[in-house]
């Protein structure tokens, strides 16, 4: 079965990724309403939103990063771009996101190439910090000095004296052609509810638009070339080859999938906040495609799911729920059981975070894609499951390319 | 005139910061060719043993006091430290005074231990990692500590003075015949200044005329070659990132004064001293400091309302600023090496 | 999906119809809910969004500590703290509305983007009917405007920036914390007492929103006494060392210092500004002085020894001596070991008004509690009585002005008490230039509906 140019196993595998994508609301609400576990439930609009863009984001940052090894600190810095952008057509015209979309991707596209015209003069940690130092400049004006255009640290929003020329009856938040984002259909089924948001199948079927592309990318010649530039640039440069307009090309591709997600995020809430840009955020993509598995297909959005979690329900397990959960002990060992927990959950999810960061990079070298290659092959038996390397040597990680599968 | 002595003042003792967070991180990048993303949080755990001793020195045991009562109308404990009860009032309340010089003492040993601990059970296993996967688990293992720190310091600025002794200012100006009282400058940050530059000295002079400091310089120019010489490279190692950690605590240590120590501190320097390393170039002791220097002077500079009020923001920007043009004409920053963290 | 347009509540008024229509094991939600999370089952959620991690942290643990208080307090649990003093008597010990109250609670970061993922958790996952928290303005605006375009009630915590109820006003919203204008208006008489008419003020000012506006303020109330402002800096947030802004204050000819700066960058500003020697100094035969219009207590703490005589402005303080304060301190005291924070009160006052406005419209519907809220007035909640005003949203109440205390006896009285001035000194009317102008509108109220 071959498909829009695809081989067999990658149309098989993106139709898995195109059915794992569209279960979402279901896949993400394992436990019914009600009981101790819901708290663990991700099936709300919100943070599904936030897996899609953040998902997007990543698989963006992964074609240059995984590709070409630059490591760019700065991309949190299209993120916002993009962001202000699609908020400024809302205040401009009106709350159709077909305006904004399309413009973030090209507004971010502009700003990658002159950012990674000068940035990519430089390699290796060179060129890290310019990328930051571009990206820093940009958060602290845009708190600060820009605040005319960027509304400072309250955030960019629609106000009711903008000109919206062409608002239109009842139009109050962001839809497409009529599809309003916030708008949800629910779904009961015994004690389980089931959300179906119309914010998130619009990021969704943009999010497997992008991965198909990215797909593409990953194996075509330009893709090749991306990964020997990883490799030797060196040789390349010798072979006669010069390799900055193949740099140069993967930087704006991924700029404009940083600003694609930014405008995702005013799309699904009209608020554009300056934090976006912040070292933190560039930071954070960074950690996402390291942690699920730099250079291969899933481990970017992998690793963004991860992080998203845990922010968003880690962050609000309180006392409330640890009891709720452990009243069935007897006090003396409940009252241990949650100050123990109080290390990890709630106010110190953090701790978790870092816990969980230091684990999988000593464990799973190639990242959650590793762990997830290593359970399949624990459960085929078809290889011996390799046990954690001792030395902790750096393990080859074969490219999707070489190996032809996720 | 007096303005612009003021701001070189402040300059050289913002560089001097700078310049000894930037010192450990090179010494690390350089021999170990580590990413080490939690050095700012060595910096903070160096404050929180200022911190430390400033509250071990305090710990009091609780006296009733009848004549008084406390906000829920009970009589009032009062607090006594121990230090106190032992040594007289006087002579204990001076010792508590005194904290944070003394936790330089306590600090010293508790770093270099941190440094090894670090090193041998954690560094020493992503040498041969890529430098992304050592950012990863360093970063990780930032968030641990600052975490555990605010875990039992709590997430508000803790007050940690200097001595009374080095309160007040030193009339900078009447020396250099100014008027009296135009330039004056604190006492402790004269003495955070000469204490940087005493420490930024005795790391030079450490690696330059002693044996260990020999290897160690030639260990970073070509790891294999003095390997192969027989020589114990890995041991040597260890001890140099005890040294940077070390060189980053004492600075955390001295800062308290200055900056009232929160955990997130860490995070805060991060950046900035990854900056300054940068454009001192990779690799190079006397870039960074050179770099925390250039960098610490034209941020006060850019501070001052006479050039705000040309270029609004400047002092937002102005290090990454001068770091780019510094990158772009100087492609490996003031004195960088070729081939180190260029791939 | 054949209809691509589909709302939830459009589904649910033709719930039934589409439900039989489908003919498939499933039902959509039913219960034809008449606003946004209706509470229909035997407890209602309430959100409380606070800063867990960041530099506020410290600010949102003292928060949530008092509206687990008021939970339980509303609950029927405990002594009942100042719902025994509250001029209003309809909350009975059993919830809201005969439902007992449950909550979520969501960690801010200190920042729009993640304070607005949290509360839409809130909104969306767990059903809430009311939002409260927020310890710093552009957190407060951001969750503020989400409230009012999904439908529920925000009360908000900590924001002190005049747009919280001036161009940023929202229906929905409500403030009892103070602000930027009603500082300055308290401040300004007592720093006249304290330093005469004649004076030159240099402000050192936080780089955002926040910081602006207070300045604004400030500048103002302090011109209206006679003062001159030399100099007016902007710094950047979380500049750490502040020492190249205050050097130059030095040779300025000013001879006070405000700073318009919260959290650690108050904490270290001052402590610079004092081992720089400013308080020593005499300038134009005065003796120089500090200003910090906005106090808290966690502040005070973390600049130790460095507030002695300095003056600052509060929305509350637990050594008020009216009844409400005094058994809410008590409740708060005997569970916590230590007296609430001005941030913890306005945490467990706006608790209490929200389920006091419930009880009284009899309904959760966001509309019904903002009619009852607005023009309410009470009192008996600490600080004499209160009105929350029609027209902004905004509580008016009287303002303390502080001093850092010369010889505090524990930690906690390192701040006292100078000066409750009046409600009156600092009213201003609603279309206030700074609050927005004549163009400043709340809009209509949203019930999600």
């Amino acid at each position: 079965m071959k498909f829009l140019g695809l081989s067999a196993k990658d149309t098989r595998f993106l139709l898995i990724v195109i059915l794992l994508t569209l279960a979402t609301p279901i896949i993400l609400q394992p436990f019914p309403e009600g009981s101790g576990l819901a708290t663990f439930n991700a099936g709300y609009p919100d943070l599904m939103q936030r897996f899609a863009i953040f998902g997007i984001f990543a698989i963006g940052f992964n074609i240059l990063f995984g590709l070409t090894g630059y490591l760019s600190f700065g991309h949190a810095a299209f993120l916002g771009i993009g962001s202000y952008t699609v908020v400024w057509m809302y205040k401009l015209l009106d709350y159709n996101v077909i305006w904004g979309l399309p413009l973030a991707v090209v507004t971010s596209g502009l700003f990658a190439l002159l950012i990674g015209y000068i940035s990519l003069r430089r390699s290796g940690i060179y060129f890290s910090i310019l990328t930051l130092a571009f990206a820093q400049m940009s958060y602290n004006l845009a708190y600060s000095v820009l605040t005319p255009i960027t509304n400072g640290e309250t955030g960019l929003q629609v106000y009711s004296n903008d000109p919206q020329v062409l608002i239109s009856e009842g139009e109050t938040s962001p839809h497409f052609f009529g599809i309003v984002m916030n708008e949800s259909a629910k779904l009961n089924l015994g004690d389980w509810q089931f959300t179906f948001n119309n914010g998130y199948y619009f990021t969704a079927i943009i999010a497997i638009v992008v991965f198909y592309i990215s797909l593409r990318i990953f194996r075509s010649p330009f893709g090749l070339m991306l990964r020997a530039i990883k490799t030797n640039q060196t040789r390349l440069n010798y072979t006669g080859i010069n390799t900055r307009p193949y740099t140069l090309a993967a930087f704006v591709i991924s700029g404009m999938y940083a600003g694609l997600a930014g405008g995702l995020m005013a799309a699904m809430d009209p608020l554009a906040g300056a934090e976006r840009m912040q070292w933190t955020a560039s930071g954070e993509v960074v950690l996402m495609t390291i942690l699920g598995g730099a250079g291969t297909l899933m481990g970017p959005i992998l690793g963004a799911g991860f992080i998203k979690y845990f922010e968003n329900i880690f962050s609000k397990i309180n006392d409330q729920v640890l009891h709720g959960w452990f009243e069935w002990m007897p006090d003396g060992l409940e009252d241990f059981i949650i100050g123990l927990s109080h290390f990890f959950v709630g106010k110190s999810w953090h701790l978790t975070l870092g816990l969980l960061f230091m684990l999988v990079v000593i464990f799973l070298p190639g990242g959650l894609v590793e762990g997830g290659t290593r359970i399949w092959h624990a459960i085929r038996r078809d290889r011996k499951p390799k046990g954690p390397d001792p030395e902790h040597h750096p393990e080859h990680i074969p490219h999707v390319a070489e190996k032809e599968e996720f | 005139m007096d303005a612009i002595i003021l701001q070189i003042l402040n300059g050289l003792d913002k560089g001097s910061a700078y310049a000894l967070i930037a010192l450990g991180l090179t010494l690390i990048f350089g021999t170990l060719g580590v990413v080490n993303f939690a050095h700012g949080a060595l910096f903070m755990i160096g404050a929180f043993v200022a911190v430390s001793v400033q509250r071990l020195l305090s710990l009091s045991f609780e006296q009733i006091d009848s004549t008084k009562t406390d906000f829920l109308g009970n009589p009032l404990k009062v607090k006594v430290p121990y230090v106190e009860s032992w040594f007289g009032p006087e002579v204990g309340a001076t010792i508590i005074d005194w904290s944070v010089p003394l936790a330089i003492i306590v600090a010293i040993p508790v770093m270099l231990l941190v440094g090894f601990v670090m090193e041998r059970g954690l560094i020493k296993h992503f040498y041969k990692r890529p430098h992304a996967d050592q950012i990863l688990v360093t970063f990780g293992l930032a968030i641990v500590l600052q975490e555990l720190v605010k875990y039992f310091f709590g997430a508000n600025p803790i007050q940690t003075p200097a001595p009374d002794a080095f309160t007040g200012s030193f009339d900078f100006g009447a020396m250099i015949g100014f008027d009296p009282n135009v330039i004056i400058y604190p006492y402790w940050r004269l003495v955070y200044f000469g204490f940087a530059a005493v420490v930024i000295g005795a790391v030079f002079a450490f690696l330059q005329f002693t044996t260990f400091g020999m290897v160690v310089r030639a260990g970073m120019a070509d790891r294999e070659t003095v390997g192969l010489l027989g020589i114990n490279i890995d041991r040597r190692f260890t001890i140099m990132f005890g040294i940077a950690a070390a060189v980053a605590g004492i600075a955390g240590v001295m800062y308290a004064p200055i900056l009232s120590p929160n955990y997130h501190m860490g995070m805060d320097f991060l950046v900035l001293s990854f900056v300054v390393v940068v454009v001192g170039g990779m690799g190079s002791l006397p870039g960074a400091v050179a770099a925390g220097f250039l960098l610490g002077i034209l941020q006060s500079f850019a501070s001052m309302n006479e050039v705000k009020s040309v270029i609004p923001g400047i002092d937002q920007v102005i290090i990454y600023l001068v770091a780019i043009i510094i990158l772009l004409t100087r492609p490996r920053g003031l004195m960088g090496r070729a081939g180190v963290m260029e791939e | 999906m054949s209809k691509t347009n589909i709302t939830r509540r459009g589904l649910m008024k033709t719930g039934a119809a589409t439900g039989a229509g489908l003919a498939l094991p499933t039902i959509f939600t039913s219960g034809a809910a008449a606003f946004t999370n209706e509470p229909t089952g035997s407890s209602v959620k309430l959100g409380f969004n606070v800063p867990q991690t960041g530099p506020y942290a410290e600010e949102g643990l003292d928060e949530l500590r008092a509206y687990e208080l008021a939970v339980e307090h509303l609950n029927g649990m405990g002594d009942g703290g100042a719902m025994n003093t509250f001029s209003s008597k309809v909350l009975e010990g059993n919830g809201i509305l005969g439902k007992k109250v449950e909550y979520v609670t969501g960690d801010t970061q200190t920042k729009s983007d993640a304070a607005r993922a949290s509360a839409k958790s809130m909104i969306e996952k767990d059903g809430v009917t009311m939002i409260t928290g927020g310890s710093s303005s552009g957190v407060a605006i951001a969750v503020q405007g989400l409230a009012q375009d999904a439908g529920i009630i925000f009360m908000a915590a900590l924001t002190h920036s005049n747009d919280t109820t001036g161009k940023d006003r929202k229906a929905n919203g409500f403030r009892y914390f103070f602000n930027a204008y009603m500082s300055g208006a308290a401040l300004a008489p007592v720093l006249k007492n304290a330093y005469g008419s004649d004076r030159r003020a240099y402000h050192l000012t936080a780089d955002y929103t926040w910081g602006w506006t207070q300045q604004e303020s400030i500048a103002a109330a302090t011109e209206a006494i006679g003062w001159e402002t030399v100099n007016n800096v902007l710094t950047p947030v979380g500049a750490g060392d502040f020492s190249s802004y205050i050097a130059p204050v030095l040779n300025s000819g000013a001879d006070v210092l405000v700073l318009n700066h919260y959290g650690g960058d108050m904490v270290n500003s001052l402590t610079q500004a004092i081992q720089f020697g400013l308080k020593d100094k005499v300038v134009n035969g005065k003796q120089f002085e500090i200003v910090v219009p906005l106090y808290s207590e966690l502040m005070a703490a973390g600049a130790g020894e460095n507030i002695k005589g300095v003056y600052g402005s509060m929305n509350w303080n637990w050594q008020l001596q009216d009844p409400g304060t005094q058994a809410f301190v008590k409740s708060f005291g005997e569970k916590y070991g230590r007296p609430p924070s001005g941030s913890a009160h306005t945490a467990y006052v706006q608790t209490l008004l929200y389920a006091d406005a419930v009880t009284r419209a009899g309904s959760f519907n966001p509309c019904a509690v903002v009619e009852a809220l607005e023009g309410f007035e009470f009192d008996g909640l600490g600080i004499g009585p209160t009105l929350y005003r029609a027209e902004d949203h905004q509580a008016f109440k009287d303002v303390l002005v502080m001093k850092g205390a010369e010889n505090p006896t524990t930690e906690y009285d390192t701040l006292e008490i100078v000066e409750v001035t009046p409600v009156e000194q600092v009213m201003y009317p609603p279309d206030h230039p700074m609050f927005g102008g004549p163009e400043a509108s709340l809009g209509e109220c949203n019930d999600g509906a």
